[in-house]
C-alpha cells in the first residue's frame, strides 16, 4: 500500500504561528498556581481506598491471619506470591485454625497492585496499603519476606473473630476445639 | 513360593464374568438407552438388578451422589441422588396404555425416588433434570451443610470437593441455620496415615463400607445419633491395614485426610500425570501429583483389569525417594588401576557423548564372553529389550534381581519389582530369576568375566562381593541413588526415576503399560533408555530410532510376547499382552 504524503499549506509551512500557538500554552502555565511537588521531600497524601503494595496482617491477639490456603497465590495474576505450606504438623498451638504458612514471599518487582490477592482471600489476611513506592538495593531485597509482611501490616481491627467464636461454642458443647 | 502367593493374589480381573446379560431398554431424560437387567455386584461379582443411577451413567448423564460409590456395595443413606421417574401405564387387560399418537403412556410416579438404589423396568422414563429435583437436590445439601464447619480455607479437600461441587451446582449461597452448629472431635487419629475430622464428615459411610468390603478389615464405624452420630475406629483398633488411604480418595469430603499429603500443597496447583506404581508386579495405574518438578503424591487411576478404583498405601507412599538429596545427578569416571584409584580421583568433569564413545569403544573391544551384564527388574521393557540386544551382540552373560516380600490377598503382590514378567520376555533374566548371579559371580572370580555391566542394582547385594567388583577390569553402572556398586563404578551413569521419563511395564499378568513424565530429571540425568540407545547403536553401528515410540514398536516386532502391540494402542489402561 502506497500513502501519498498530504502537501502543507501555506498556512503551516509559514512555522511561527505553531510556535506562537506552543509559546501561548507554555505562559499561560508559568502563571498558573504550581502542581510540580518536591519529591521525595514533599509527599502526596494517600487517598482512603488507594490500592498500593499487599502486606499481611494479625489479629488482636497476634496471630498470622493468613491460614495458608493459597487462593492468592493462585488467582495473583503476575505470579508475585509463594506461599510454603506448613506440612503435616499444621502450626503447634494453632488450636482450631490448624494451619498457617510456614512462609510467605510476594515478589514487589512482580506485583501490579492489582487488589486480586486482598479480593480473593477468605480470612481477611492479606491487604493493599498505602505504600506505592518501595525501594530496594537488589532483586533479593524486593522480595518481602513472611516477617516483613507481617511487620508492615500490622494488626487487623477484625470485627468477626469467626476461628474464636467457633472455638467458644465448641467448648460450650463440650468438645475440644 | 513365589507362584503360589502370586496365584492368591486376587484382582478383579480373575473375577467369573457372568454370562451377558439380558438387556431392557430405558429413557434417561427423553433419551433412550439399553441397559443389561443385571449388573455384577462391585465386590461379590453376584448379578444385581441394574439401578437407575447405573442406566444414567450409560447414558452419559451423571446424577450427582454423595455415599453410591460404583465399586462398593449401595448403601442408599445420602439422598443426594433423589430422581423422578415414570413407568409405562398398565391399562386393565395388564398391557400398556398406548397414546392416541402411538407412544406408549407413562405414569408418572407421585414421588422421588434415589436413583443408587432403585433398580430400573422395562420402559422406565427417568428424569434428572426437573424443578423438583433440583429443589430436593437444594433441600439435601442445606441439611447436609448445617452442621458443616465451612473450614474450606484450612481443608485439603478444598479443590476437588463433591460438597463444594455440588452447592456451586445446586446449593444455596446463604445460610439460614441461626442456631449453634454440632461440634465433633477433630484431628483425630483414625490410624498410623488417616486424620479425621468428624465435624467435616457427612455420614456417607463410603469408608466404612471400603474397609469392611474391598479391604476386608471391619474396622470402622459410626456411634450415636442423629446430628451428633460420628466415625470412629473400634474402640482399641487402629485402622491400620494395607489400603487405609484408599478411603481418603473416597471420602467425598474433607474429612479423611492423608497424614503424609495434609497441608503440603492445594490441589489446585498439582499437575496430574499419568503413571503407574513401581512397588510391587501388580502395576497399579495411578496419576502423580507435581509442582514444578517435586512429588507430592500418587493417587490411584482406575483400571479395571488391574487395580480397580485402588492401590495399597505401601505402594502409594514409596515416591519420596525421587526427591532425596543425595541423587545421582552427574556423569562420572573413574580413572581404572593406577593413578590415585584408591580415593577414586575424577577427572575434569565428563561429558556424556564422551562417556558413551568410551564405554562402546571399550565394549566392542573386549572379547566374547568377558562382558557380564546385570539388569533390574525396574527397568522398562524398552530398557531391558535394548539391553537384552547390546548382550546378544556382546555375548554377554545376563540376568535380572528377584525382589521378594510378602504379598497379600488384594493388591500387593510378592513379586515387589513392577517388570519381573517384562525381564522375562525380553530375555534378560534368567529362568529362575537371579539363578545366572551365582555364574557372574563365579566368573569374575575365575577372571574370565572381566567387564560388568550394572543397570539399577546393587551387585554387592547379590552376591557379586566388594572385592570381586575391584577385580573387574570395567565396572559400569547406572543407577538413580547411590550405592556401593557406583561407588565402584569405572563409569556412572545417572539414570531416570519413572517419573521422570516415559516408558513401559509389564505386569505379573501381562498386561502391557505405560506410564508418562512428570517432572523434569535432575541435573545431567538421562533416561536410561536413551543412552541405551545411543551405546547400542555405537557398538552395532546401524542407525536406529531415538524415540520411546520408536523404540517400543520395534520392541513389539522383535520379542513374540509383545507382537502387534504399538505404543499408540497402548492407550491409558495397557494391553494384555500373550504370555
Ligand atoms: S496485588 Fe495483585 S499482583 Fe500484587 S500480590 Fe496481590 S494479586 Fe499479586
Ligand atoms: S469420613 Fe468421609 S467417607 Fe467416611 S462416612 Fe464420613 S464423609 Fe463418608
Ligand atoms: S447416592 Fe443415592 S442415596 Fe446417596
Amino acid at each position: 500500500m502506497i500513502i501519498k504524503r498530504k502537501k502543507l499549506s501555506l498556512w503551516e509551512r509559514l512555522y511561527l504561528p505553531a510556535m506562537l500557538g506552543g509559546f501561548k500554552v507554555t505562559v499561560r502555565h508559568f502563571f498558573k498556581k504550581k502542581v510540580t511537588m518536591q519529591y521525595p521531600e514533599e509527599r502526596w497524601v494517600v487517598p482512603e481506598g488507594y490500592r498500593g503494595a499487599p502486606y499481611l496482617v494479625k489479629d488482636q491477639e497476634g496471630r498470622t491471619k493468613c491460614v495458608s490456603c493459597q487462593l492468592c497465590e493462585f488467582v495473583c495474576p503476575p505470579k508475585a506470591i509463594r506461599i510454603t505450606p506448613p506440612g503435616p504438623t499444621g502450626v503447634p498451638g494453632a488450636g482450631n485454625v490448624e494451619k498457617a504458612p510456614a512462609e510467605f514471599e510476594i515478589n514487589m518487582l512482580r506485583c501490579i497492585f492489582c487488589g486480586f490477592c486482598q479480593e480473593v482471600c477468605p480470612e481477611e489476611a492479606i491487604f493493599l496499603m498505602q505504600d506505592y513506592s518501595l525501594t530496594g538495593t537488589g532483586r533479593d531485597g524486593m522480595i518481602y519476606d513472611k516477617d516483613k509482611l507481617l511487620a508492615l501490616g500490622g494488626v487487623h481491627n477484625d470485627q468477626t473473630r469467626k476461628w474464636n467464636r467457633k472455638a467458644e461454642e465448641a467448648r460450650a458443647q463440650g468438645v475440644k476445639p | 513360593m513365589l507362584t503360589e502367593t502370586m496365584s492368591t493374589a486376587a484382582t478383579i480381573e480373575t473375577k467369573p464374568q457372568p454370562p451377558p446379560a439380558e438387556k431392557i431398554k430405558v429413557k434417561v431424560d427423553g433419551k433412550e438407552v439399553a441397559v443389561p437387567k443385571t449388573t455384577p455386584d462391585p465386590v461379590t461379582g453376584k448379578p444385581l438388578p441394574t439401578s437407575m443411577i447405573q442406566a444414567c451413567a450409560a447414558a452419559n448423564v451423571i446424577v450427582p451422589h454423595y455415599c453410591y460409590h460404583p465399586k462398593l456395595p449401595v448403601a442408599g443413606s445420602c439422598r443426594m441422588c433423589l430422581v423422578e421417574f415414570g413407568t409405562p401405564a398398565i391399562g386393565p387387560d395388564r398391557k400398556p396404555i398406548v397414546n392416541p399418537d402411538g407412544t406408549t403412556k407413562i405414569s408418572r410416579a407421585l414421588r422421588p425416588v434415589i436413583a443408587c438404589a432403585t433398580p430400573v423396568s422395562p420402559g422406565m422414563e427417568i428424569y434428572t433434570n426437573t424443578p423438583a429435583v433440583r429443589l430436593m437436590r437444594e433441600g439435601v445439601l442445606e441439611f447436609l451443610l448445617i452442621n458443616h464447619p465451612l473450614d474450606c480455607p484450612i481443608c485439603d479437600q478444598a479443590g476437588e470437593c463433591k460438597l463444594q461441587e455440588y452447592s456451586v451446582d445446586y446449593g444455596n449461597s446463604e445460610s439460614r441455620f441461626v442456631e449453634a452448629k454440632v461440634h465433633k472431635p477433630k484431628r483425630v487419629e483414625l490410624g498410623p496415615r488417616i486424620v479425621l475430622d468428624d465435624e467435616r464428615c457427612i455420614l456417607c459411610s463410603r469408608c466404612i463400607r471400603f474397609t469392611r468390603d474391598v479391604a476386608g478389615d471391619d474396622a470402622l464405624g459410626f456411634v450415636n445419633r442423629g446430628s451428633h452420630s460420628t466415625l470412629t475406629a473400634y474402640p482399641g483398633r487402629a485402622f491400620d491395614n494395607n489400603y487405609t488411604l484408599n478411603t481418603v480418595d473416597i471420602c467425598p469430603v474433607g474429612a479423611l485426610t492423608s497424614k503424609d499429603f495434609r497441608f503440603r500443597m492445594r490441589v489446585w496447583f498439582l499437575k496430574e500425570t499419568r503413571s503407574l506404581c513401581t512397588s510391587c508386579a501388580t502395576g497399579c495405574n495411578i496419576v502423580i501429583g507435581s509442582r514444578e518438578d517435586a512429588i507430592y503424591r500418587y493417587e490411584p487411576r482406575e483400571n479395571d483389569a488391574v487395580n480397580s478404583c485402588w492401590m495399597c498405601d505401601h505402594g502409594r507412599l514409596n515416591y519420596k525417594w525421587i526427591g532425596r538429596e543425595d541423587r545421582l545427578v552427574e556423569v562420572r569416571k573413574r580413572e581404572a588401576e593406577g593413578r590415585g584409584q584408591a580415593s577414586g580421583s575424577r577427572s575434569a568433569a565428563p561429558t556424556w557423548s564422551a562417556v558413551l564413545g568410551e564405554i562402546s569403544q571399550k565394549l566392542k573391544a573386549a572379547e566374547p564372553g568377558s562382558i557380564a551384564i546385570v539388569a533390574s527388574a525396574r527397568q522398562t521393557n524398552e530398557e531391558l529389550h535394548l539391553l537384552a540386544k547390546l548382550a546378544k551382540r556382546l555375548g554377554a552373560l545376563t540376568d535380572s534381581v528377584p525382589r521378594i516380600a510378602a504379598g497379600d490377598k488384594l493388591l500387593l503382590n510378592a513379586d515387589r519389582n513392577p517388570n519381573s514378567t517384562g525381564a522375562r520376555l525380553t530375555g534378560i533374566a534368567a529362568d529362575p530369576m537371579g539363578s545366572n548371579l551365582p555364574a557372574i559371580a563365579g566368573g569374575i572370580r575365575s577372571g574370565r568375566i572381566k567387564t560388568l555391566i550394572v543397570f539399577g542394582e546393587d551387585a554387592t547385594k547379590c552376591g557379586i562381593d566388594a572385592d570381586l567388583l575391584d577385580k573387574l577390569e570395567l565396572l559400569i553402572a547406572s543407577d538413580i541413588l547411590p550405592n556401593a556398586t557406583t561407588r565402584r563404578a569405572h563409569y556412572l551413569l545417572p539414570g531416570c526415576a519413572h517419573a521422570e521419563k516415559r516408558g513401559t511395564f509389564t505386569n505379573t499378568k501381562g498386561r502391557v503399560q505405560k506410564f508418562l513424565k512428570a517432572v523434569e530429571p535432575r541435573g545431567d540425568a538421562r533416561p536410561e533408555w536413551e543412552y541405551l540407545h545411543e551405546l547400542l547403536v555405537n557398538v552395532t553401528s546401524r542407525d536406529g530410532i531415538a524415540s520411546i515410540e520408536g523404540v517400543f514398536n520395534e520392541m513389539a516386532k522383535e520379542v513374540p510376547a509383545f507382537s502387534g502391540l504399538t505404543w499408540a494402542t497402548l492407550g491409558d489402561t495397557g494391553i494384555s499382552a500373550k504370555i
